[in-house]
């Protein structure tokens, strides 16, 4: 069973969500231990064999065959995916060098770099689908992928970094822990590992935020100003209401996706009111509060039209971040050039030698 | 040389600052796979330093602890070589800085794995694995630029003719030292020049040799790299992070 199984928001974040992606983890070794043998026989309607496979919750794996537009769907969100997680660690870089403490910044350097790590995984998923790296890192620096929204926010104070963590992390992970039971193989077993590791970020963002809540007046007055302007944006990040959305249908048909932008959106709401009284911060919405009937909280809904002027390039840094990514590239184009040159060498010589 | 303290504190404000270089290329590294392994050295010299800046600060018996002492200490304080301070330029000066940086620490940290202080020896016996790949990729880099295109081969000859005036202060001699860098320098030559070799590179010769880190002398650029290092930390006197 999935999707009735998330627990109470706990104290500590991390727990009940780890334990729903080793349960994916567990109905992913399960569907492999099942799956038909051999694929279909030649005579075989290879729609009715891709629906069937779906329809039993197995996965897709790249030797099969699927449908165009599943293919196209598949490439387009994990390449959007892999490009947010290496925008998205910019931000968070932004405080490397002045963390407060060599433990904090041991810890957010490892963070940093595990995101880049996510983002190569991901590039990798998104290749056995048959497009390359380079084609999908030229797509995002030209502007026609585009990578999550909440990156082209600002980090101003070191509790960004924790209201990241906390917040956007834990927005990432709700969104992501169905992925793990993905119908397309290769993105699925990514999820699992991406989700294992997102929420040991989402842990130490909500320390971060724990001790200066706990800290000095102005700690927890920073604490406070970072969660103020963080919650809307991490709720938009779920993207536009249900009615809105315009993938949604037949990415839920594919078993790509698995519950509404609305539904994740409320869990997540859920997830993080308790998680807020024992921080001792406010979330920034008058109109949050327990509906007994619903058995969820109401809360406000994110400005959309934000989210939109934000999507289409007009965020405070979305100009910032391509740049940065653009000259990075560039800049190291020189040192790509060499490493291939050189790799060219030594391949002759080694074929001169076997000659 | 003020004994253990002072010996503890040179290593360990050297992995610091060089830990503090290698970060900034987070987020602007020539590879996606090379900001992966730039990030993971510069977390094996962070966490280098913290061993040491910890068991220094024991040493010293005043109360300072790590943060204490890479936050509470200006400039003049600080006794790493001029080296690891330098701005990391293109891609080939960071290489060309942790060739040496790496080619000067695995020996050091080697036959500190087998000196007589128990600390620094195991500081010494974890750290030298971690050199032998920093000494491992940084090798492979030179060669791969070096002998690579017409352009690479260029900066990297600039790069190594830039760095190399540098390398005479980490072997100045010590004799009290726990380990005299100067008995080092044999190792360390035989190691850059396989690798200047290789990479079809030509050993600078310089007679600059430009030093007063050990003495706390550095150049314009640390106490850059230390404000924008201290700023949040020394903004909240006394906070807890």
């Amino acid at each position: 069973m999935y999707g009735n199984d998330f627990g109470a928001p706990e104290e500590a974040p991390g727990g009940g969500l780890l334990g729903e992606v080793e349960a994916a983890e567990a109905a992913l070794r399960e569907a492999a231990a099942r799956q038909r043998r051999g694929g279909p026989a030649p005579d075989d309607d290879l729609a009715a064999y891709f629906a069937g496979v779906v329809e039993a919750d197995q996965k897709i794996e790249p030797r099969d065959w699927m449908p165009e537009a599943y293919r196209k769907t598949l490439i387009r969100q994990i390449a959007q995916h892999a490009h947010s997680e290496i925008i998205g660690m910019q931000p968070e870089g932004n405080w490397i060098s002045r963390a407060p403490s060599l433990k904090r910044k041991a810890i957010l350097l490892a963070k940093v770099q595990d995101e880049a790590g996510h983002g190569l995984y991901l590039y990798a998923a998104a290749e056995t689908l048959g497009v390359s790296r380079d084609e999908l890192v030229d797509l995002l620096l030209s502007g026609r992928q585009k990578y999550s929204s909440i990156f082209n926010y600002p980090t101003l104070t070191w509790a960004d970094v924790g209201a990241i963590g906390w917040l956007v992390d834990g927005a990432a992970i709700v969104n992501q822990v169905p992925l793990c039971r993905c119908s397309y193989g290769p993105y699925a077993r990514a999820m699992i590992r991406v989700c294992k590791e997102e929420s040991f970020h989402q842990r130490q963002g909500y320390e971060i935020l724990h001790t200066l809540s706990h800290g000095t007046p102005e700690q927890k007055a920073m604490a406070q100003d970072a969660v103020d302007r963080w919650w809307y944006p991490s709720l938009a990040m779920f993207g536009p209401p249900d009615g809105e959305s315009t993938h949604s249908a037949q990415s839920m048909a594919w078993k790509i996706k698995r519950f509404s932008n609305d539904e994740l959106r409320q869990r997540f709401v859920d997830m993080c009111v308790q998680q807020a009284e024992v921080l001792g911060l406010t979330i920034p919405d008058e109109g949050l509060r327990w509906n007994e009937e619903r058995q969820a909280y109401d809360y406000t809904q994110p400005d959309y039209d934000e989210l939109m002027r934000v999507i289409s390039g007009d965020g405070p840094c979305n100009r910032q971040r391509m740049e940065h990514r653009r000259r990075a590239h560039a800049d190291g184009a020189w040192v790509r050039e060499a490493a291939a040159a050189y790799a060219a060498k030594r391949a002759e010589k080694k074929e001169t030698v076997a000659a | 040389m003020n004994g253990p303290f002072e010996f503890a504190l040179r290593l360990g404000d050297d992995a610091l600052i060089a830990a503090q270089r290698l970060a900034e290329w987070t987020t602007r590294a020539p590879e996606m796979e090379e900001d992966v392994a730039l990030a993971n050295i510069a977390l094996d010299q962070l966490g280098a330093a913290r061993l040491l800046l910890t068991y220094a600060g024991e040493l010293e018996g005043a109360g300072r602890d790590e943060d204490a002492l890479a936050y509470l200490r200006g400039d003049r304080e600080f006794r790493n070589c001029l080296l690891v301070e330098l701005p990391n330029g293109d891609f080939a000066v960071t290489m060309a800085k942790l060739l040496v940086l790496s080619a000067y620490q695995l020996p050091l940290y080697t036959a500190l794995a087998g000196c007589a202080d128990e600390r620094l020896a195991a500081i010494g016996a974890k750290a030298r694995k971690e050199s032998a790949y920093h000494l491992d990729h940084s090798s492979l880099w030179v060669k791969r630029l070096g002998d690579g295109t017409e352009e690479s081969h260029r900066r990297m000859q600039a790069a190594v003719d830039q760095v190399w005036p540098y390398v005479a202060e980490l072997f100045a001699p010590d004799p009290a030292a726990p380990i005299d860098p100067a008995t080092l320098r044999p190792e360390f030559d035989a190691t850059v020049a396989d690798v200047l070799a290789e990479a079809t590179l030509t050993p600078p010769e310089t007679s600059w040799a430009p030093a007063g880190g050990r003495d706390g002398v550095h150049t314009e650029h640390l106490s850059y790299l230390l404000a924008e290092m201290q700023v949040l930390h020394r903004a909240h006197p006394g906070a807890a992070w």
